[in-house]
């Protein structure tokens, strides 16, 4: 059988090129790997290596010819005892068709492509269960956001064997702000893994370890030093289950202390909850209080998917009461509404939920009735409880202590502009920390922090009181 | 404390007729294969960046046959000859080169994002350097669990360079992890030389600060991998830690398809081509020794044609992913208890 060498692509954009040169002539035999063209595009010659092996019956288009199109039949090739001077091409040189062999150009395919346009555009949402109820006459034990984050790692890895942590300073150290305290003592040093300071490698390490069916908890000191990591984090953790089809898993959680500290100045004090929430393959959480914290990072730790999980160190200290349950598991996803109100809402997560439930109250001396939520996820964001407040109150404050381009609340107002526009009484209002890398002076860091006060003020714009 | 040298040239030990007959056509399939893969790519079948590994083939070929049931596989973005030496499918790698819904990855990971649970291959990594810290971590993962399996990460010589790769080896020495890191030193990172970007260009060595054994292989010689590959992983499977294996190797081809190849010249490729060819080099043997004939290698060349042109027909043939495919397996659905 013969054989037709085609006018190769040297890229996908490439459309058509100059045969410069021939370096085999008609009758020489061809092994495969042989140069046996050169070709020139706008952008670089190369040269064209035979595939197949056998002789070379027939060049078609003789060297200098330009503009030959891409799958264009520029020889052919008689396979071993075939007769040379008798084959043909199979395909024709002159009206060879470049778009016959495109491969999704189609246009019958490409009448499918707008077909599937018409479909669905947005992503199927997934159903949110409620927060389970807590039985009536269960007790509350006032417990610290520290001491409960801690009690949900160790019920988790009494539960199940392949739940780990490592990370640096997390066993003989009792953690850099003690939230594995302990761990080490109850579960010893194969489950609780001091790492060495390589955020970048022990991020990829625990994704090793994740595809391979552990479940690993992976502490940043900070989330700070995380973005040696991100790589890590999203490329390979993020998209390895969409990349290989829905064959892998990485059942694993990112988890340490996000956000401003004290006085610590700007390379230790950054909100990362937008960057992370940016990305599909990746869930997002940031709670507030204790009973949260120790809820959704036990269901963190049995989810199959990557969670990069936000705490924050100046809520470490503070106490909440939690539910005295044997299994306190929250569901990832599901905003919680903190404080009923009617007259605006007010969204925020993390420190900055203590922050609005605060304002609340100075609105409240103020004759103004907000409705506190508490997004405790970022990704997925639970948007059908933002939009339902909305739809009540008619007026929306975003709150977060990142910064405001692209960020959290840029996403909140978009969507509540979109699917609650006709209930908007005004537009909607952001609260963030001011657009600069946070300084260290004390001054000048509390201006830059969003607090309060400041939700007091976008509050009462909203509500055209001011 | 062994020396961390080269290691002395010596015949490398005998393998049995079958066991080379074996090597040849694993290394045929996967230069044909390549070919192939390189001419579907020319005709517009294949997209976006292709990765060839044409001389190469000794390297993943004689380490495979180190391996046993369990032990795991990862590498970097030329990745189609490892999926093949793992007894991947070559109709589900070629299908997912065309982005098809035959494909290892339903179409959407691509030529270099590829895997087999089954198979234990971990992919097929974009991101140069990624995999060795995770596949440092399937080591971890064997040693957490108490298995006698080793996992074996591969990256290049430009991946040595990394960062990411000297945190691995750190952790993997420190915790005396069971992995053997390939480098395949096929003496290029893109179009520069290991000599113009490496301080230290015997790559062996790069375990030294790390207390880890290294050695220097003749990456174009599957017995000389064998011997190596097989010390190395009785080493890391004995529980002593990790190893280094350096891969002298070269890839005949650009470093993806649209390489214009002016950072080196013609000769040297023809000169290693015609000298140091793994698969002529194999043949040469097997002649030899009397362990077929040239008749009876021609009739495995045919086999092996078959083989691939039966996956090329695949890939053409099988539809493109389904438009609901676009939504699923960016998250796993969580299990309600």
């Amino acid at each position: 059988m013969s054989v037709d060498i085609l006018m190769p692509a040297l890229s996908p954009t490439m459309e058509e090129g100059t045969l410069s040169k021939w370096l085999k002539k008609e009758g020489d035999t061809i092994s495969s790997g042989d140069v046996i063209a050169e070709i020139e595009t706008d952008k670089a010659t190369m040269e064209v290596e035979a595939v197949d092996e056998g002789t070379l019956a027939k060049i078609l288009v003789p060297e200098g010819t330009e503009g030959v199109k891409v799958n264009a039949v520029i020889a052919v090739l008689a396979e071993e005892g075939e007769d040379a001077d008798s084959v043909e091409a199979k395909g024709d040189a002159a009206s060879a068709d470049a778009k016959e062999n495109a491969p999704s150009s189609d246009k019958e395919e490409s009448s499918d492509d707008s077909e599937s346009k018409t479909e669905e555009a947005e992503a199927p949402k997934a159903k949110v269960l409620n927060d389970p109820s807590i039985p009536e006459g269960t007790s509350f034990t006032d417990t610290t956001v520290r001491d409960a984050l801690r009690d949900a790692m160790a019920e988790e890895m009494r539960r199940d064997e392949s739940v780990f942590v490592m990370g640096e300073e997390v066993a003989e150290y009792q953690g850099a702000y003690k939230v594995t305290r302990e761990l080490l003592q109850e579960f010893g040093s194969r489950r609780v893994v001091d790492t060495p300071i390589t955020e970048h490698g022990f991020a990829g390490l625990g994704v090793g370890a994740a595809f391979a069916g552990l479940k690993p908890i992976v502490e940043f000191m900070t989330f700070n030093f995380a973005m040696q990591a991100i790589d890590q984090i999203i490329n390979s953790a993020g998209k390895t289950l969409y990349m290989s089809g829905g064959q892998m898993g990485c059942p694993i959680v990112f988890r340490g202390p996000n956000g401003a500290a004290s006085r610590v100045g700007a390379q230790h004090s950054q909100d990362y909850s937008a960057w992370y929430g940016h990305v599909p393959g990746l869930k997002v959480v940031a709670p507030y209080d204790a009973a949260d914290a120790k809820g959704l990072l036990k269901a963190a730790i049995r989810d199959p998917n990557p969670v990069v999980f936000l705490e924050h160190e100046l809520l470490y200290g503070n106490s909440f009461p939690v539910p005295d349950l044997e299994d306190h598991v929250l569901p990832i996803g599901k905003a919680a509404i903190k404080r009923e109100g009617t007259d605006v809402t007010l969204v925020a997560h993390s420190r900055m939920v203590g922050f609005a439930l605060e304002a609340a109250n100075i609105l409240a001396e103020q004759g103004i009735d907000a409705e506190v939520i508490d997004l405790r996820t970022i990704r997925p964001l639970d948007t059908d409880t933002v939009v339902e407040s909305v739809k009540k109150t008619n007026r929306i404050v975003c709150c977060e202590e990142g910064w405001r381009f692209f960020g959290v609340g840029a996403e909140i107002a978009a969507t509540v502009t979109a699917e609650a526009f006709d209930y908007l009484d005004a537009p909607p209002a952001r609260v963030h920390q001011k657009d600069v890398p946070l300084p260290y002076a004390a001054n000048l860091e509390a201006m830059s922090l969003p607090d309060a006060d400041d939700i007091v003020a976008a509050a009462r714009k909203v509500c055209y009181v001011d | 404390m062994a020396t961390k040298s080269k290691s002395t040239k010596k015949a490398p030990s005998k393998a049995s007729k079958a066991e080379m007959l074996k090597y040849y056509r694993d290394m045929l399939l996967i230069r044909r294969f390549e070919e192939k893969a390189g001419q579907l790519y020319g005709m517009g079948k294949i997209a976006g960046f292709c990765h060839l590994y044409i001389g190469q083939e000794a390297v993943v070929t004689g380490m495979q046959s180190c391996l046993k049931e369990g032990d795991q596989i990862i590498t970097g973005y030329r990745d189609h000859g490892h999926m093949l030496a793992c007894e991947m499918d070559p109709k589900g790698v070629m299908a997912e080169l065309t982005g098809r819904s035959g494909g290892y990855s339903k179409g959407k990971g691509g030529s270099m994002h590829m895997f087999s649970k089954e198979k234990n291959f971990y992919g097929g990594h974009g991101i140069v350097g990624a995999q060795v810290p995770i596949g440092t971590g399937l080591g971890f993962a064997n040693k957490y669990r108490g298995t006698d399996n080793v996992a074996v990460a591969y990256f290049g010589d430009g991946a040595a360079n990394q960062g990411q790769v000297y945190e691995a080896f750190n952790m993997a020495s420190l915790w005396d992890l069971p992995v053997v890191y390939v480098i395949e030193n096929n003496m290029y990172a893109m179009g520069t030389s290991v000599a113009r970007h490496a301080s230290e260009t015997e790559l062996f060595k790069r375990g030294i600060s790390f207390e880890i054994e290294g050695e220097e292989v003749d990456g174009m010689d599957v017995l000389s991998v064998r011997e190596a590959g097989e010390k190395a992983v009785k080493y890391a499977r004995s529980g002593k830690g990790p190893y280094i294996l350096e891969m002298k190797t070269y890839r005949y081809r650009g470093h993806s398809m649209s390489d214009p190849a002016k950072y080196r010249k013609r000769e040297e490729v023809d000169d290693i081509r015609s000298h140091h060819d793994p698969i002529e080099g194999l043949k040469g043997q097997i002649l030899e020794h009397g362990h077929a004939t040239e008749d009876e290698l021609k009739d495995i060349d045919k086999e092996i044609k078959a083989i691939v042109k039966e996956a090329a027909d695949f890939s053409l043939e099988s539809p493109e992913p389904d438009p609901s495919e676009l939504w699923t397996d960016v998250l796993k659905d969580v299990e309600v208890a």
